[in-house]
């Protein structure tokens, strides 16, 4: 087993080995400093670490939470990884999952259809409006020049007030204590899968929704087209790529992931329009985005990892004196480590140095 | 009734438009020097949340500038180590740093203060609000232009000290060279890094006077999210403005008009969802008009070079 590791190990470029040595350090680094936050603020460090490491997984329905949690966190990643693939700044997936969610309510609320369709129909629509939402940038930035990183970002407000109007103004309900919705028709709702847990149907969906992102991203010619844009948009032009249509149908796919994903997360997880906020989540489709390098098939490994911490910061924060925001911090400085080139470069340098040396 | 062009809601205009306005002169100084500085927004925060525990517990507003000053230049700091030295690319290390401020800020409220949403238990100190004696006594105009707080006027100050600094200075030569072309700068030995480094900085202390003016004169707490936008729509302003201190100016006042109005809308009964994406929309909005008016002129531009290799001299 350890020789087979080691054959693995040696037959990697020394490129992957630094990656993965680097990766490694990031995540020792940040647990280095989750420890040290905890033991400057809290009274009970001990007891509050244990919270956060080995709270998800003490009991089974804090597990079930977990993967609750990783599946928006995935619709999201899957979001933001293939716009960022385009090498589009495009930041409005929390503003297509917001209105998904939005949509997917008004259709729940307002269209009669039978069961299983009715859940997938609403999906649908939300899943284009998601799209529509996020081309906007797209498609000011390649009429007008404008940059889509501020267009998008204003758009996340809009979307958010706009979500909040009609949900509020059409379909409040007078008898709900706080601002929601009335409760969704049981045709649809998607159904618990697990029993004693929440996790529901939409799981299902999401692995297609994975499958079928990998085989466009890594198996398509258009994947292929996308890739190759992000990677040197000169390049792709000169090849005869109509980087146009790969910048608008990105983010019009990057949109709809995220459009899924508020549609699938409110039908699943809630029996209305409970949000009150924007979803605390919503930006964090960049952080998985990022720690999975924009690669669909790690995609949900790294929004399972997320979501462990997140349950973990959670249970943290009901039973000790340290609050969930903690986990902002760490999270802040394992993107700009991960993306941080230059970090240990020196150390890149020297494997580079020893693995020449040695042929 | 709609109350435009009432002295008073002129006098709204200018306040609401501090704060964009220090951020864009910020922004200003990063795009002059070839970066940008996505961060504001985390800067602001971390500004408006250290003024005022600062200023609570020393109960010296002197002291609350320079802890203000001190948490944006945190952000700043970090933005300029991670994207000068460990090369992250700055627009992600921007947006990270922007995620890490917006919960960083309420972890710290909580861990220092124990105070959620809102730092209601320590008594924050406000900068003062100052009349000018001579030109209060004019009429309309005086009720305009009088009796704003001290950061609005240091703001409007700003202006004219970014453009001083432009363009009379040596640094400012010097960071305006980089900008335009790193590699001619750097051949006559001018640091590009060092350069680029210190632009970051001057525009993190800008910006943290955009957040303090949120917290400690605005408002006199610090609550979650408080800037909501405000970096982003400074950078909307400096991209509008062509990073000319006065362009910017007039960008700015425009953002702090459409937001005066959106105030007049709520008291008209439009729905307050409505009236809240006024600001944002404009933004969207004035970034077309913006990006559209600069296209026709590089297009008249061409024609004009086109016409003239026509005619024969």
């Amino acid at each position: 087993m350890l020789n087979k590791i080691k054959a693995r190990w040696a037959s990697q470029s020394v490129d992957a080995r630094f990656e993965f040595i680097r990766f490694v350090l990031v995540i020792l680094l940040s647990l280095a400093l989750t420890l040290g936050i905890v033991l400057l603020v809290s009274n009970e460090p001990l007891y509050a670490l244990q919270q956060f490491f080995f709270g998800p997984v003490s009991r089974f329905r804090k597990m079930a939470n977990v993967i609750e949690a990783a599946i928006p966190l995935t619709f999201l990643g899957l979001s933001v990884s293939v716009m960022f693939s385009a090498r589009q700044f495009n930041l409005g997936s929390s503003g297509s999952l917001f209105l998904g969610g939005t949509v997917a309510s008004v259709i729940a609320l307002t269209v009669p259809l039978p069961a299983v369709i009715h859940p997938l129909f609403a999906i649908a629509i939300a899943g284009i409006v998601g799209g529509i939402w996020t081309s906007i940038p797209a498609l000011i930035k390649l009429k007008y020049g404008a940059s889509e990183l501020v267009s998008s970002l204003m758009l996340n407000f809009v979307a958010l007030n706009l979500g909040f109007y009609i949900i509020l103004n059409y379909f409040r309900d007078p008898q709900a204590g706080s601002l929601a919705s009335f409760l969704f028709p049981q045709s649809a709702i998607l159904p618990t899968m697990v029993p004693d847990t929440r996790i529901h149907y939409g799981l299902i969906i999401l692995i297609g929704v994975i499958i079928a992102t990998y085989y466009f991203m890594v198996k398509t010619k258009w994947g292929y087209a996308l890739r190759m844009t992000g990677f040197n948009k000169k390049f792709a032009t000169y090849s005869g790529i109509s980087t146009t249509a790969v910048i608008l149908y990105s983010q019009f796919i990057g949109g709809m992931l995220a459009g899924f994903g508020g549609a699938v997360e409110k039908l699943g997880m809630y029996p209305r329009f409970l949000w009150q906020f924007m979803p605390a989540y919503a930006f964090d489709g960049i952080i998985v985005a990022v720690l999975a390098k924009d690669r669909p098939q790690y995609i949900p490994v790294a929004a399972f990892v997320l979501a462990y911490i997140r349950i973990g910061a959670d249970t943290m924060s009901t039973n000790s004196d340290v609050s969930f925001q903690m986990i902002a911090i760490i999270q802040g400085l394992i993107i700009i480590l991960i993306a941080a080139n230059a970090f240990l470069s020196k150390t890149r340098q020297k494997m580079v140095v020893k693995e020449a040396t040695n042929d | 009734m709609i109350n435009l062009l009432t002295p008073e809601f002129f006098f709204t205009v200018i306040r609401v438009t501090t704060p964009i306005l220090f951020a864009a002169m910020a922004a200003i100084i990063c795009t002059k020097s070839g970066v940008i500085n996505i961060a504001l927004e985390g800067i602001m925060l971390s500004a408006a949340l250290f003024g005022v525990i600062a200023s609570g517990f020393s109960q010296s507003i002197f002291i609350g500038m320079l802890g203000g000053i001190a948490g944006g230049l945190l952000i700043a700091g970090m933005l300029a180590y991670f994207s000068l030295y460990l090369k992250t690319d700055i627009i992600l290390a921007g947006i990270a740093l922007n995620l890490l401020a917006v919960g960083g800020t309420v972890f710290m409220m909580f861990a220092i203060t124990g105070d959620r949403g809102a730092t209601n238990s320590i008594r924050s100190l406000q900068f003062p609000n100052v009349t000018i004696p001579w030109i209060q006594d004019i009429p309309v105009l005086g009720v305009v232009l009088s009796g704003h707080n001290l950061l609005t006027y240091l703001a409007l100050l700003s202006v004219v000290v970014v453009w001083f600094f432009l363009t009379k200075t040596t640094l400012g030569l010097r960071l305006r060279s980089v900008g335009e072309n790193p590699d001619a700068a750097t051949s006559v030995g001018i640091d590009v890094r060092k350069v680029q480094f210190l632009a970051l900085i001057l525009s993190g202390i800008l910006a943290s006077f955009g957040g303090m003016y949120m917290s400690m004169a605005y408002l006199n707490v610090f609550s979650t999210n408080m800037v909501s936008g405000r970096g982003y729509i400074a950078l909307a302003a400096a991209s509008m403005g062509q990073a000319n201190p006065i362009g910017t100016l007039v960008a700015a006042g425009f953002f702090g008009l459409m937001e005066s109005m959106s105030y007049q809308f709520q008291a008209l009964g439009i729905p307050a969802q409505i009236v809240n994406m006024v600001p944002y929309i404009s933004v969207i909005i004035g970034l077309v008009l913006y990006a559209q008016y600069q296209q026709n002129v590089i297009k008249r531009k061409k024609q004009m070079k086109l016409m003239q290799e026509d005619t024969p001299s």
